[in-house]
């Protein structure tokens, strides 16, 4: 349907800074639009702040989604210079298109359990998310969480009996937050991001279903120079070090 | 004296077009048909049967139906006595009573949502006792649907029926009321069949919100086939997931649905709404 509001808030902040912007004094002056996996909202955003410190004059803005939804806006022609995807699909999606080139995996992660703290269901591991009387939520499988999270109950031989899919990691988590489900999979990163609000548990059909995240910059960025420069401060030791700090897997 | 008003709104005869008008209408038109004629030319004509036998969409628009005229219901029920109490009796507040049941026309429909979560949640301020007292629990359950959808639609009923109360000669009602009439019987009895068209008009609005209800339904509700569900969010996630077509066949239904309703009513029944 619509675009959802912080796709909407990130293409109207570049266009405000876009047409602000038009002396060109500084070289960089021009935003970095960085479509993101929902899951990344924390680490990104810290890199981007790092970032930004490390090139003044820069700015970096985010749009952070399910990545299957920010897939879809660039191949609508959102003005996106960097694309970063949880799962091998939606940037599939977008090199097949021509749309973003290289790809490369720049992290890895993994699935846990997240229940409201105090874990008053006794949820152990993936087997009581079979159980009907708890209120459960997970990814729909058509977002990369989704695959994950079936890859993972394929793994465990187990039928999920889920009260609702979501359709991004971020409204899974919300769900628990709130109180309202029992017990949900989300990533490890997620449930470190809201420590406190919810519990974690590890699980072990979690080594089954890692998930690989993809890095490219796109084919018709408005700011390829910058979009690259992005890529290359996620890659480099400072950006790793933030998304390890996250919960990230490395790659090697 | 209904005749007499369409008969002074009509075109008089001799009078010039005034482009001033016609042209910002014209515009107006193509503004809001043409998104939909794109709709309807990027259909997968071809295989929108199969698209549309699926399980997942068949279950869907019924999931959809039911659930809109569920809160049209309910909508009813509560909405026509509702309109009542704000057209025809006054009290201190009364306006501004009005403009707070109205509020969810405004209120982007997930912050309804998350509202809704916050009050009927198993952690909610009423939700909690709901829990442990009755061991009813409303999110992902389809009558969580009704709720949301007959939340977000129930102000297009009661503005709709305050409007026609307001329109009705309420002479009748006097009359009605001299004459050793009860006031509920009055209302039955004399007002409800007066205001009928506007009950009817502001029944369609109300269901046609109701079915196309997302960001409540999706919030309160959740999406899971067969049981939350509905049309919107079910063309939400093949959007979503990359599959245009089903999400365009799925559309394409859902505005069939919207605009059969619209038609078989308006002509009859809009037409007696009181402005």
């Amino acid at each position: 349907m619509t675009p959802r509001p912080p796709a909407l808030a990130a293409l109207t902040l570049s266009l405000a800074l876009t047409a602000c912007g038009s002396g060109a004094e500084i070289s960089g002056a021009e935003p970095i639009t960085v479509f993101a996996a929902a899951s990344l909202t924390e680490a990104f955003s810290r890199i981007g702040a790092d970032f930004e410190e490390a090139h003044p004059g820069s700015s970096v803005v985010f749009s952070f989604a399910a990545s299957s939804t920010l897939a879809q806006q660039i191949l609508a022609g959102a003005p996106a210079d960097v694309f970063a995807a949880a799962s091998p699909v939606p940037m599939t999606t977008l090199t097949r298109a021509g749309r973003a080139t290289a790809p490369t995996v720049f992290v890895r992660n993994r699935l846990q359990i997240a229940v409201p703290p105090g874990n008053h269901a006794q949820v152990r591991g993936l087997s009581d998310f079979t159980r009907p009387s708890l209120k459960i939520a997970l990814c729909a499988p058509q977002v990369p969480c989704g695959a994950a999270t079936e890859k993972a109950f394929n793994a465990a031989g187990l039928v999920p009996e889920p009260d609702t899919l979501e359709q991004d990691v971020k409204a899974v988590l919300a769900k628990v937050t709130l109180g309202e489900v029992d017990a949900a999979l989300v990533y490890r990163t997620d449930v470190l991001a809201a420590a406190g609000v919810v519990d974690g548990i590890a699980f072990p059909e979690a080594d089954k279903a890692v998930n690989d995240y993809f890095l490219a910059t796109t084919a018709e960025a408005p700011n390829a120079a910058g979009g690259s420069a992005f890529v290359d401060y996620v890659l480099s030791a400072r950006g790793q070090r933030v998304l390890d700090d996250a919960g990230f897997d490395p790659v090697t | 004296m209904r005749r007499d008003t369409a008969a002074r709104r009509g075109p008089r005869p001799g009078c010039g077009l005034p482009l001033m008008l016609l042209l910002p209408a014209a515009l107006a038109v193509a503004f809001l048909l043409l998104p939909l004629m794109a709709l309807i030319v990027r259909t997968p004509w071809t295989t929108l049967p199969q698209l549309l036998l699926a399980e997942d969409a068949r279950q869907a628009l019924q999931l959809s139906l039911v659930c809109a005229a569920s809160a049209t219901l309910i909508c009813l029920v509560l909405g026509v006595p509702l309109a009542w109490v704000l057209a025809r009796t006054d009290f201190p507040g009364r306006r501004l009573l009005r403009a707070l049941v109205t509020v969810p026309l405004v209120l982007p429909p997930v912050v309804g949502g998350v509202a809704l979560l916050l009050l009927l949640g198993r952690r909610g301020l009423l939700g909690r006792y709901l829990d442990t007292g009755l061991g009813i629990s409303l999110p992902f359950t389809t009558a969580a649907v009704v709720v949301a959808e007959a939340f977000v639609a129930m102000p297009f009923l009661v503005i709709a029926v305050e409007g026609a109360l307001r329109g009705s000669d309420q002479r009748y009602d006097d009359a009605a009321a001299t004459l050793g009439a009860s006031k509920l019987m009055v209302f039955r009895r004399v007002t409800l069949p007066l205001i009928a068209p506007g009950v009817l008009a502001g029944s369609v609005l109300c269901f046609a919100r109701a079915l196309g209800e997302f960001g409540a339904t999706i919030t309160f509700a959740g999406s899971f086939p067969g049981r939350t569900q509905t049309m919107p969010t079910a063309i939400y996630t093949a959007l979503e997931s990359g599959d245009t077509d089903g999400a365009l066949a799925l559309s394409v239904l859902l505005l069939a649905v919207s605009v059969a309703v619209l038609i078989s009513l308006r002509d009859r029944w809009l037409s007696g709404v009181p402005s």
